[in-house]
């Protein structure tokens, strides 16, 4: 299995490296197809509905896969993903809607406390502005006075600003903790590897399950009723309502893991291995992209997690061929791995 | 007290020897090229900032009308220009070269030059009635190091750099995009210029230590010099201790690259993380090098035109010392999702947020000048407080961003873009101005138009704010930065920030055309145009200052405070 997935890595890398125009379109598919018919094909009996490698990722995605099946999940408009103005012109002026209980405690301070602080501040110091430009202009006040200080107003000025510092670091500090709160034995353990320039998910705990995920081009994106630039062909399946300890590596250079609407951003870093919890309230598709520099391709791999009930995360992790913690795990079958690379068309120069 | 008084008495018998040749200018190579003359250097080092600004401008001008819809519009034509393959990936990285040519520029060749070499070489001396700096010589050193300097990360571009010419890396050269991520000599050009514009900066701030302990007129104690002085002594510290951090840091990364050593590497035991310590360690005094001059200019501007000694004198120089020295210990903010344990980000946040104490006073203080004044909207004046409103409007989204766990959500976001803009191209950029036509008459002897340049300022105003103010909203709805394309629900906001642009640019067009007023047209301007608020050193004498000045040292008298610099008997 882990063959299977280096060679079909290694197939992927190679058909991006040598760069071309077509890139952009070819190198979506070329992993997806590889992983497909390798992870898929790995584990179940190559029947003609298990053998989607054959199949262009759309109908891949969409075939019906038999018992177990999993069909992505479609996503709701304005859920996990930006709003644009036309569509709500007060929700795009802010933060996306959070999904996770950090992210709403998050957003509530940031709504309840840091805004209102800092538009008072900006207001109160325009308004003083504007206070002396009326008051204080030449003409109004001809004679200047030569007042050069006084203690009372200057300490004043120095407390109160710490007391606002302050009021503000109890709920920072606090939100800070539960960001960091160890994630419980049986979290549900997913390990998010950036590659130039896709993601790579697997599941230890689950059989080892490895997707390989690729950003949608916008045409394919559209056709899934998508968002493009957000979607992948492969998506980061988690169950929903419970303690999911997410890790993120790199093997290059340095990305980062980001879902704006779980308030979850972490990098990873090749040779770290960075750990947080994170719990999804309810089922759902959630979109992030990629927040390190990494290269020509940055902005073109995205994330997208696909939160479902856990009796569904189950029956995918089945689909895919893993196992459930405590179940045994499948036997590893051998791989066919000859077909990934076969399956890696060459990009066209 | 006696031996400065003695001292003064020795310049002066030595003073009547050279008055004649007090405005004999050296031929045109000598004077230009080999110059060792404080104001020369000065004007030079504005000069090319005012270059440098226009090639930094015009790239982000690209980037913004690149960004004005999803989807890549020009960047494929930009790579072939540049001479790079006629394909998609080439492109994007043409795209990671302007963001980091952009940030380089504006930051080493723009507002430091501007700030430290232009205004701190013009007017330090002045302001503390010395002859010239320190080490005249050094100082052509510093300004010829950055001009090479440029012309290496100039050169960069030219070059391939791993997908396509350029480097491609971001300003903040992260390992390993830009080690084992950048094949070819791009990246190593674009360090190079970082080591050159970085000697530069090193020797310039030695120079202004030495010239501000050693040089002050007699009777000028450091508690009667001028603010704006005060402001580039803390500058200079700054430099000198956090450069050599960055010098180090990108050397590693030159042999990480070319020697087979692996400080950066984890496959030879090194951390990536690493680097980033070591380059926020210098990145954060950075920003505060970039605004503190300007705290200084808005300083003695807010003070001449509200006719009013500036308010709280001490509270002012010593928050800016403040700043200077908490500024060394709250660089992981800028590293809040590398992986950080817990308590150390908890400590980052709060010592991140006591800076804003010493900035609040600043702020204050600012008004606080004004308060009671009998101000005369001049356009220094008005470039000023636009800048205590916009710094304010960036230093509150730094509380925001300050908090490390509200940070998970906007770190690399265009909230931060927006924020960083603010207090820069907003705040130092703003100051910029301000000291420019604040100057500009005692530097060429002209005056500009105060028409043109309200102008300028009212334009360039709404022209920022429209840029800036709606990538907040970008960056709340999760838009991440350094991205040539987004998902179309980010489309209306960008438009709108891109028509900003348009605005900004054309205000731009006052500018040049006022300068090029003043320079051919202008009225001659009177040794101090600004009327009785402009008390400092420089108003004492000609506009322009003679070749040499202070020949004779003014003396600065116990009845003197720190707001009236002007000697006894002027």
């Amino acid at each position: 299995m882990k063959k299977a997935i280096l060679a079909v890595l290694t197939a992927g890398l190679a058909a991006i490296a040598p760069v071309s125009l077509a890139a952009q379109d070819a190198a979506a598919p070329v992993v997806t197809q590889a992983e497909a018919g390798a992870v898929e094909g790995a584990q179940t009996a190559p029947g003609p509905e298990a053998l989607p490698g054959n199949l262009a990722p759309a109908e891949a995605a969409l075939a019906p896969q038999g018992q177990g099946a999993y069909t992505p999940m479609a996503p709701t408009k304005g859920k996990g993903m930006p709003t644009s103005y036309e569509d709500d012109a007060i929700k795009s002026l802010t933060f996306q809607d959070q999904y996770s209980d950090n992210g709403e405690y998050a957003l509530w301070m940031h709504d309840g406390i840091l805004m209102p602080v800092i538009t008072v501040i900006s207001l109160l110091v325009l308004g003083l502005l504007l206070y002396v430009v009326v008051r204080f202009n030449r003409r109004a006040n001809p004679v200047a006075s030569k007042t050069t200080h006084n203690t009372v107003i200057e300490v004043v000025w120095t407390i109160v600003p710490v007391i606002i510092l302050v009021i503000i670091a109890v709920p920072s500090i606090t939100l800070l903790a539960r960001q960091y709160e160890t994630p419980p034995a049986d979290a549900v353990t997913i390990k998010a590897t950036g590659y130039q320039w896709y993601w790579g998910y697997t599941y230890p705990d689950h059989g080892e399950i490895e997707v390989v995920s690729n950003m949608l081009d916008d045409a394919e994106a559209a056709k899934r009723g998508e968002p493009g630039q957000l979607a992948v062909d492969n998506r980061m399946v988690v169950p929903a309502g419970v303690p999911l300890r997410i890790q993120t590596t790199a093997s290059d250079v340095i990305h980062a893991f980001a879902v704006p609407s779980l308030w979850f951003k972490m990098d990873a870093v090749p040779g770290r291995l960075n750990e947080k919890m994170l719990t999804i309230k309810e089922p759902g598709v959630y979109y992030g992209q990629c927040s390190e520099l990494c290269g020509a391709r940055h902005a073109y791999m995205p994330i997208a997690i696909e939160a479902l009930p856990p009796a569904e995360f189950a029956a995918w992790v089945k689909a895919q061929g893993g196992s459930m913690p405590g179940e045994e795990a499948a036997a590893p079958a051998a791989v066919p791995a000859a077909e990934a690379p076969a399956a890696a068309p060459a990009v066209a120069g | 007290m006696a031996t400065t008084a003695e001292g003064f008495d020795a310049h002066h018998d030595h003073g009547h020897d050279v008055h004649d040749h007090a405005d004999h200018k050296p031929g045109f190579f000598a004077r230009w090229f080999m110059s060792t003359n404080h104001k020369d250097i000065g004007t030079m080092y504005l000069i090319f900032a005012i270059i440098a600004g226009i090639v930094g401008g015009a790239i982000s001008g690209i980037m913004r009308v690149e960004l004005a819809e999803p989807g890549i519009q020009y960047l494929q034509w930009w790579a072939q220009f540049m001479g790079g393959a006629n394909d998609l990936n080439t492109a994007l990285h043409m795209w990671n070269v302007f963001i980091t040519a952009h940030g380089l520029i504006m930051v080493f060749f723009m507002v430091m030059p501007a700030m430290i070499g232009g205004f701190g070489n013009w007017f330090v001396p002045l302001m503390i009635g010395a002859p010239d700096m320190a080490f005249p010589r050094m100082n052509n050193v510093s300004f010829w190091l950055t001009v090479v300097g440029f012309l290496s990360l100039l050169f960069s571009l030219f070059v391939p750099g791993g997908t396509g010419p350029g480097a491609g890396t971001g300003w903040t050269v992260y390992a390993p995009l830009s080690t084992s991520g950048s094949v070819g000599p791009a990246v190593d050009f674009a360090i190079f210029s970082l080591h050159l514009a970085g000697a530069g900066s090193i020797l310039g701030a030695t120079n202004f230590i030495t010239t501000i302990f050693n040089m002050r007129a007699p009777g000028m104690t450091l508690h009667k010099m001028p603010l704006f002085v005060w402001s580039v002594l803390v500058t200079a510290f700054l430099l000198l201790l956090a450069l050599p951090v960055l010098a180090a840091a990108i050397t590693m990364l030159l042999t990480d690259r070319n020697f087979g050593t692996t400080f950066f590497n984890p496959a030879g035991g090194g951390d990536p993380v690493l680097y980033q310590h070591l380059f926020w360690f210098f990145g954060h005094p950075e920003v505060y090098i970039m605004i503190l001059p300007g705290f200084g200019m808005i300083s003695q501007i807010v003070a001449t035109f509200s006719k009013k000694p500036v308010f709280g004198y001490l509270g002012m120089a010593y928050a800016m010392v403040a700043i200077g020295v908490v500024g060394f210990i709250v660089w992981a903010h800028h590293m809040y999702t590398v992986g950080l344990d817990v308590n150390t980000k908890m400590y980052f946040t709060a010592a991140t947020m006591v800076i804003a104490v010493p900035t609040g006073v600043k702020i204050f203080s600012w008004i606080a000048t004004m308060w009671g004044g009998s101000i005369s909207f001049k356009s220094p004046m008005v470039w000023s407080m636009g800048f205590i409103f916009l710094f304010t409007v960036g230093g509150v989204t730094g509380v925001v961003l300050a908090n490390g766990g509200i940070d998970d959500n906007l770190h690399d976001t265009y909230y931060v873009v927006a924020h960083f803009h603010y207090v820069l191209s907003m705040g130092a950029v703003f100051s910029l101005f301000a000291g420019f036509y604040y100057w500009f008459p005692k530097m060429s002897g002209r005056m500009h138009s105060e028409l043109l340049s309200h102008i300028h300022f009212w334009t360039f105003f709404v022209g920022v704010n429209v840029i800036f103010f709606p990538q907040h909203f970008l960056g709340m709805q999760g838009m991440p930065r350094r991205y040539p394309d987004y998902p179309e629900a980010y489309t209306f906001w960008h438009e709108i920030s891109t028509y900003g642009y348009y605005i900004m640019a054309g205000s731009m067009v006052f500018f040049f055309v006022n300068i090029a007023y003043a320079l051919l047209a202008g009225k001659k301007a009177a040794a101090n145009p600004w009327g009785e608020g402009a008390t400092t050193l420089e108003w004492t004498l000609p506009s322009p200052p003679p070749y040499h000045q202070f020949e004779t040292l003014p003396v600065i008298t116990d009845a003197h405070d720190y707001h009236d610099h002007r000697p006894a008997t002027a």
